[in-house]
């Protein structure tokens, strides 16, 4: 059971604000959810590696050549907010 | 003039063009005019397109498309044009460059038409979840038409788009294309550059076609398909692929697991399955009874796998690069925490505190640990069912189009969607959808899975059955 001081601990986590009426349905949605895939747990998985990447592919680098990148007012056409040398963002502690 | 060429299949209508007998412009004038009718009439329409082109120019002259208008689904870049990934975080957001597989398409020869609703970052099912608002199944409109791709689906299905681009991550290129009864394919994770599409999750998206036959659909992959600089986990198909040619299914043996085929399932759908594995057996298939062991918990893998990638992924949506920012931040946090709230919808929220309590300190190991390795035992199941047989069959879906609003409240009725197209994408096989009947006037999709890089198999397999099966999607067209 995933209860309401779990929520908030985990929607700080993933830097997501939820409002009031928010947390009760999130709590009940996220336990129904969370207990349903526990189901996982029933199987015998003991020495059976983990799978992250099912398609091999290993060590394909491309040569290390210089090449043009975005330029600067293009990356930052699409900012909220920006100088013409970076994104503008509120002070961390205001 | 223009019925007859609304009837034609988008080979049909390339061919059409290299014989001179109808010039691009037509062609594009056609498909435009439809498609800015149904944006122009939003969600009085079937509400499939986010945006439409006002010419078709920026593609290759010739080609094998030869200026067949494509259809390409919100969250594929397109540079200079609006791709939100169905998402409101993303409001307002022009991509400096354009995805590999849309830029190889109007290489080919075929012109960027519209872009289509989907569900927010292709979470979903019934593309109810989207900042555009819901898309109609063009066979009833009070139905979903499936999703995430929900948008190309039905733009198909309509004959509003005369082919599609989508992607598949559990099912959101199969189940829709099944809902909607037109062709979709999910090809063998990596043969389609990932580069500029916008992520859901990175170990399972794949791009596919959305087409109104089996022949478009190998045409439009041939075009897209192949290794990508840009994209470390591309790779390039051990041989091209072909158009499709069989007329007989002489000596194939398809495998049909018990766990996929049976509970959970509808009377009408599964009818119409057992008639289209009639039908195989009457091109000279061979029936096996085969046995996935670990399918029935491939859903429950993948709602840890692919909610723990999405909440990684999706931790790029700050308010500091692009799209929405939320009004007057306090602080830093305050921003970051306030514009997530404005910007992702109730499911992407869901999925993105899913995902990050799955891989929170003291989980990680009973949920996303436990799932990898589910994942490793899917793959052997289908590893080892590959041995005695060429193919699998499966109902795309377990049920036919549902009505708007059935499934929205209860997250897990909405995840049963996924059950019988999940397992093929943890296991990274190649599938495909192709329409095998009616089941209460709704199209049933019928999936056919093939083991990794097996695209021409399954296609030539898929085209013998689709003349065997004769479906008549015309109920669909708008």
């Amino acid at each position: 059971m995933i209860d309401r001081d779990e929520v908030l601990h985990v929607a700080r986590l993933a830097r997501l604000a939820l409002s009031e009426e928010e947390i009760e349905p999130m709590a009940r949605e996220l336990s129904a959810v969370a207990d349903w895939v526990a189901k996982i747990g029933e199987l015998d998985l003991d020495g059976v590696p983990p799978t992250s990447h099912v398609v091999e592919v290993t060590g394909r680098l491309r040569a290390d050549e210089p090449r043009p990148c975005l330029p600067r007012e293009i990356a930052l056409a699409q900012a909220p907010d920006a100088t013409d040398e970076g994104f503008l963002v509120p002070s961390p502690q205001a | 003039m223009s019925a007859e060429l609304l009837a034609l299949s988008a080979a049909q209508a390339a061919e059409r063009v290299a014989a001179g007998e109808v010039s691009r412009d037509e062609l594009f004038a056609l498909y435009r005019e439809r498609a800015a009718a149904d944006r122009a009439a939003a969600e009085e329409g079937l509400n499939c397109f986010t945006w439409v082109a006002d010419a078709g120019d920026g593609a290759a002259a010739g080609g094998p498309l030869n200026g067949v208008p494509l259809a390409v689904k919100d969250l594929f870049c397109t540079k200079g044009v609006p791709s939100q990934s169905g998402s409101k975080i993303l409001e307002g957001y022009l991509p400096p460059y354009t995805a590999t597989a849309v830029q190889r398409l109007a290489g080919a020869g075929a012109p960027l038409l519209a872009k289509t609703n989907q569900d927010e970052f292709a979470m979903g099912s019934s593309n109810e979840n989207s900042a555009f608002g819901p898309v109609r199944n063009p066979w009833d409109r009070g139905r979903v038409p499936g999703g995430s791709s929900g948008g190309s689906a039905a733009a198909v299905a309509a004959g509003l788009a005369p082919w599609a681009l989508g992607t598949d991550t559990g099912g959101s290129i199969r189940q829709p294309a099944a809902l909607c009864g037109i062709v979709g394919m999910k090809p063998t994770y990596g043969s389609v550059s990932r580069y500029g599409m916008i992520a859901f999750a990175s170990s399972l998206d794949q791009a596919g076609p959305l087409t109104r036959d089996v022949r478009d659909a190998a045409l439009l992959l041939s075009q897209m398909a192949g290794q990508d600089p840009c994209d470390a986990t591309s790779l390039a198909l051990p041989q091209p692929v072909a158009l499709p040619s069989a007329e007989r299914l002489d000596g194939v043996r398809i495998g049909v697991p018990a766990e996929l085929t049976g509970e959970g399932i509808e009377a009408g759908v599964l009818e119409a399955f057992r008639a289209a594995l009639d039908e195989a057996v009457s091109l000279g298939a061979e029936l096996e009874e085969i046995e996935l062991p670990h399918a029935p918990h491939a859903l429950s893998a993948y709602y840890v796998l692919a909610p723990a990638e999405a909440s990684s992924n999706l931790a790029r949506y700050d308010g500091v690069r692009y799209g929405l920012r939320a009004c007057e931040p306090r602080d830093l946090l305050d921003m970051y925490t306030r514009t997530r709230h404005d910007g992702f919808g109730a499911e992407v929220k869901r999925r993105v505190m899913l995902g990050t309590y799955a891989l929170s300190s003291g989980y990680y190991e009973a949920y996303y640990g436990r799932a990898q390795r589910v994942r490793t035992k899917i793959a052997e199941d289908f590893a080892a069912a590959f041995e005695r047989v060429a193919l699998i069959a499966t109902p795309t879906a377990p049920s036919v189009a549902f009505a708007l609003g059935s499934k929205t409240g209860d997250p897990l009725a909405m995840y049963l969607n996924d059950y019988c197209t999940v397992p093929m994408s943890l296991a990274g096989v190649p599938a495909i959808s192709i329409p095998c009947g009616l089941s209460d006037g709704l199209p049933v999709g019928l999936q056919l899975a093939g083991p990794a890089f097996s695209e021409n198999a399954l296609l030539d397999a898929a085209y013998a059955l689709e003349q065997a099966l004769a479906f008549d999607g015309s109920g669909a067209r708008v």
